[in-house]
């Protein structure tokens, strides 16, 4: 199992009041991703936990870019992976962001 | 198409559904509240030492909310984690649900089963759960609650999940679920492929498919592959549900042993069918949803108080 923690500054506080989300299962090709409300100010924090090893790189790359896309400030996201291709990493973390800004519960 | 079916597959897939997303829209909106959420990170303790991923739920979402206004208890398993697998975690917030049930004496429990069976990789500890589950279902049946099975979801209702479905006051299931202990391999592995062939799949489904069970009385109602559907069959099952007692089991063991005298020789759900005075049996796996609980209800066994 390998695991990173990466840690930006977003351009700007994510929106919304919800105070946590999940989205996705941990199945083969496929992640699941809890994002809480839980850092101050534009922090973000991504931590990662993968059996698939010597991806690092893609991972970064993946991450920061979304946090330029999607501005997920004061969130702390977690992954638990289960072999998911970088696209569909991408493609939960917008949808994970999209849930915790949705209003209402 | 009529507008009539259209509305009707407004309601989402159960089969299609994340075990999340049945808990949402079964009970009344707004109200689902979760005991030990994915925040709190209660994982696996065994399958990282196997190098395998965890889930933050353990596969399985325990909680509380309302259903059409009242009080309820619900457990849903995720069936693409692990296939719905039973580990320690996993089995431990069931086993808490049904005691929080037990407790409360008159709050049913809904359990949406999604499960291969026990956990290979959390073996003992799977095995423990499955009993100590068992326990817990049943003080909670004597305390008074009705504990109420769903099953339609894709890994269906096997191993220790089979096992717990039978201790249920009573289940719903839809075509696409399936219920047995062991499953179409298993049985031709351990017995032969003249015993079982898990190859011809309309077999399977002739034998542990939502139809067949719902005919030989494994289960208490059917329903559409809809959360709507399952639904309203939790709300009649709620109400219909036998209450636990000597009388009951006396009743359910005289159903069985019926069943077995009358379907014991028959090699196959066909010949079942056939002897219950289903005028064209080889129909029946075909049929839709509405012909077939009018058929269901037609030739529904006596059941005095038996599940």
């Amino acid at each position: 199992m390998e695991t990173f923690s990466y840690r930006h500054k977003a351009d700007r506080r994510s929106t919304g009041s919800r105070a946590q989300a999940i989205v996705g299962v941990v199945a083969s090709g496929n992640l699941e991703v809890l994002v809480e409300r839980i850092l101050p100010g534009t922090e973000c924090q991504v931590e990662v936990s993968t059996p698939v090893t010597g991806f690092g790189a893609v991972w970064e790359a993946v991450i920061a870019d979304f946090v330029e896309r999607r501005s997920p400030g004061g969130l702390k996201l977690s992954i638990n992976d289960g072999g998911a291709r970088a696209d569909t990493v991408a493609l939960r973390l917008a949808q994970a962001v999209r849930v915790i800004e949705e209003e209402g519960r | 198409m009529t507008a009539t079916s259209f509305v009707r597959h407004l309601s989402p897939s159960w089969y299609e559904s994340s075990a999340r997303d049945r808990v949402r829209i079964l009970l009344d909106a707004g109200t689902f509240e979760e005991f030990i959420g994915p925040e709190q990170r209660e994982t696996s303790p065994h399958l990282g030492i196997f190098d395998l991923p965890r889930q933050f739920d353990d596969g399985i979402v325990v909680g509380r909310g309302r259903l059409d206004g009242k009080p309820a208890f619900i457990a849903a398993q995720e069936g693409r984690f692990m296939g719905g697998a039973f580990g320690e975690v996993h089995g431990a917030k069931l086993t808490g649900l049904l005691r929080a049930a037990r407790d409360a004496r008159t709050i049913p429990v809904l359990i949406l089963f999604d499960t291969g069976g026990v956990r290979l990789q959390e073996a003992n500890a799977g095995e423990l759960a499955i009993a100590e589950i068992m326990r817990a279902l049943i003080e909670a049946r004597r305390a008074g609650a009705r504990v109420i099975g769903l099953i339609g979801g894709r890994a269906g209702c096997y191993g220790g999940g089979g096992l717990l479905a039978g201790c249920c006051s009573a289940l719903a299931v839809s075509e696409h679920g399936r219920i047995a202990v062991s499953g179409p391999e298993v049985i031709e592995t351990n017995r032969g492929v003249e015993e079982f062939d898990s190859r011809d799949r309309g077999l399977v489904w002739r034998t542990m498919g939502g139809k067949n069970r719902r005919l030989i009385g494994g289960a208490d109602a059917f329903a559409d592959d809809t959360i709507d559907s399952f639904r309203a069959a939790a709300l009649h099952l709620i109400e219909r549900a036998p209450a636990f007692g000597l009388d009951m089991l006396k009743a359910e063991q005289a159903r069985l042993a019926d069943r077995l005298e009358r379907f014991g020789t028959c090699a196959d759900g066909l010949d079942i069918w056939k002897q219950q005075g289903i005028a064209d049996a080889t129909s029946v796996p075909a049929m839709s949803t509405e012909t077939f609980i009018e058929v269901a209800n037609r030739i529904e066994e006596p059941r005095h108080d038996a599940r």
